[in-house]
């Protein structure tokens, strides 16, 4: 039986992941369909052919249509963290400052200027400004998404910040090793590059749909041509990132990567799971198997991990009850070490209130040597330091496994459309009309095994989620919830008709107007 | 001189966005959308059902410091919350 705890941190938990689902529909599409709009319009300036700025014209339409209704969407997680999380926004203030400010001040430039040429400009600018114009849109949009991405980084690995218990804060003492924080520098790459990968898909599902009605036949076969192309180099550099990725979580976050593999004993030579069903009474120090059936491939976890075949990969219990041999301090002597943090922290707060600066000096010393262990000391138990591990786990295989067949997906149309005889091959493009959605599935699950995976922590040893959270009751949350809901739900809703309507408009409409 | 090209540079800015504007058809539909967003996001959501919950109760940063120091020292009470 599954049990649903309804407090309010759950509920917090519940609308911020809401939130973020419904905004991340849209900013993929937008990272890579911009990429893609500036190689169609470079085909079109570089050949004159005028079909190519027909289609260039088409995607842009949809570009346009995706990036206005997703526009702000994103907003609403700020608003999330100044009511529901008021303790973690107040704690990471200073860190997170200047990364959004940058984003905010470079979207609206990049935004109001380019992005108007890229829509307003056709046959009023020069050819090659306007592709100027849209490669700018395409860098830009991108480049945005640097700086949360950066902010993200620093929740899962947070480094060149202190700790200061007189603001309460954590403070920035060093903006390089915030910005090239191998978790940001990682993520960064691999959620841009599967954003080119879903655009790739998106834009294949639609040709196909085109092919299945037979209609616009040329313009869907180029436009597949070009998909495919650009989704093949995205899926080799996905599974490049990925594999960096997952090596920067088990060298940061080795408890993610144990719960993403279903690894409870630590081994040397470790195997990967490609596929297996997990063991639903698993509980940690256990004997039981977490496994029910599984397939695994020798020596390939210890590799991605450790990068050597006979490295050792810790598991969950190693993790939790400690391993001597492997020097894995136990999570309880963590809690130990964070209680004593947050004692220091108070006895500080008790000095600077009586004004004796002496003992205040003490605790703060004293603060320092724990510092790095103060998130554990709001735990309660050790096993509270252990994620979901069917959530991560499913929703990785489920990433890897879609992620293994889109490379698949583009050979077979490159192929055929470069054979000109895709529209012969009708088994195939149903496939390539359902792999939009199987896109934006694998998006999805990428990012429910970032942040499930990362539990329970807001910031990564330093504060648990419960700690972040605002007073407030559930119900101040539960209404708040049902009603993005229903607003996420009907800006979708107006996104995929008015997309419909313009799809079944096809590339005869012209630009967007 | 240069008054006159700044002039006409304005003046060529201006009238591409106001064309750019005046001749949106689908356009003008994804700007209402956008538009009833922003007034349902910042107007309707922001104002009644998102204060930012510090800067409502505190005035000053140090009160806000206090709360928050209070608020991660009390472990005891707090961590009970699941």
């Amino acid at each position: 039986m599954i049990d649903i705890d309804l407090s309010m941190v759950n509920w917090a938990r519940a609308q911020f992941a809401l939130t973020a689902m419904y905004h991340w529909i849209f900013v993929p599409l937008t990272l890579g369909l911009s990429f893609l709009c500036a190689f169609f319009e470079s085909i079109y300036v570089r050949t004159g052919d005028k079909q190519w700025q027909s289609i260039t014209k088409f995607w842009m339409t949809l570009f346009g249509i995706n990036f206005a209704i997703g526009v702000a969407t994103g907003i609403i997680l700020e608003f999330e963290f100044g009511t529901n999380w008021s303790n973690y926004s107040w704690i990471v203030g200073d860190i997170f400052g200047a990364p959004l400010a940058i984003e905010g001040i470079f979207a609206f430039f990049l935004e109001a200027t380019f992005f108007a040429v890229m829509f307003f400009g056709w046959n009023r600018v020069s050819k090659r400004f306007h592709l100027f114009s849209t490669w700018m849109v395409a860098i830009g949009s991108n480049l945005s998404a640097v700086w949360i991405l950066v902010a993200n980084g620093w929740m899962q690995n947070p480094v060149g910040m202190l700790f200061n218990p007189e603001t309460a804060r954590f403070e920035m003492n060093n903006f390089a090793e915030v910005v090239f924080n191998p978790v940001a520098v990682s993520k960064f790459v691999h959620t841009s590059s599967s954003g080119f990968l879903f655009a790739s898909l998106f834009v294949l599902s639609i040709s196909c749909w085109y092919l299945i009605k037979g209609r616009h036949l040329q313009m869907a076969k180029k436009s597949i041509i070009v998909a495919s192309v650009f989704g093949l180099l995205s899926s080799s550099f996905v599974a490049f990132t990925g594999d960096e990725s997952a090596y920067v979580v088990a060298q940061k976050q080795p408890m993610k990567l144990a719960a993403i593999e279903g690894l409870y004993k630590g081994q040397i030579k470790a195997p990967i799971v490609a596929a297996g069903i997990l063991n639903p009474d698993k509980k940690p120090g256990d004997h039981q198997d977490p496994f029910l059936i599984k397939v695994e491939i020798p020596y390939l976890l210890s590799l991605l991990a450790n990068r050597s075949l006979n490295s050792f990969v810790p598991g969950i219990d190693d993790l939790v009850y400690g391993n001597e041999e492997q020097k894995i301090e136990s999570i309880a002597s963590k809690i130990d070490k964070g209680k004593a943090a947050i004692n220091d922290l108070t006895q500080f707060k008790q000095a600077k209130k009586e004004n004796n600066s002496q003992k205040a000096e003490i605790s703060l010393a004293n603060f320092r040597k724990n510092q790095e262990y103060m998130g554990y000391g709001y735990l309660n138990k050790p096993e509270e330091a252990i994620p979901s591990v069917a959530i991560p786990y499913y929703a990785f295989h489920i990433m890897v496994a879609l992620g293994t067949l889109f490379p698949v997906i583009f050979a077979a149309f490159l192929f055929y459309a470069l054979k000109d005889s895709l529209t012969q091959k009708r088994w195939l493009l149903p496939v390539g009309l359902i792999s939009g959605l199987l896109g934006l599935i694998a998006q999805q699950s990428g990012w429910v095994v970032a942040e499930v995976g990362r539990q329970p922590w807001a910031i990564y040893g330093l504060l648990p989620v419960k700690m972040a959270t605002t007073n407030l009751t559930a119900a101040n949350v539960q209404i708040t919830f049902f009603m993005f809901l229903g607003l996420f739900t009907i800006l979708l809703a107006a996104e995929i008709t008015i997309l419909l309507k313009q799809i079944a408009i096809g590339p005869d409409g012209g630009p967007l107007k | 001189m240069r008054k006159n090209i700044l002039i006409n540079i304005i003046n060529s800015t201006y009238t591409f966005y106001r064309d750019g504007f005046r001749g949106m058809v689908l356009g003008k539909k994804l700007w209402t959308i956008i538009l009833i967003k922003l007034f349902v996001m910042f107007v309707v959501l922001k104002l009644f059902f998102f204060p930012n919950y510090l800067n409502t109760r505190f005035a000053t940063d140090e009160e806000k410091t206090n709360y928050v120091l209070e608020q991660i020292t009390r472990t005891a009470s707090k961590s009970q919350l699941k």
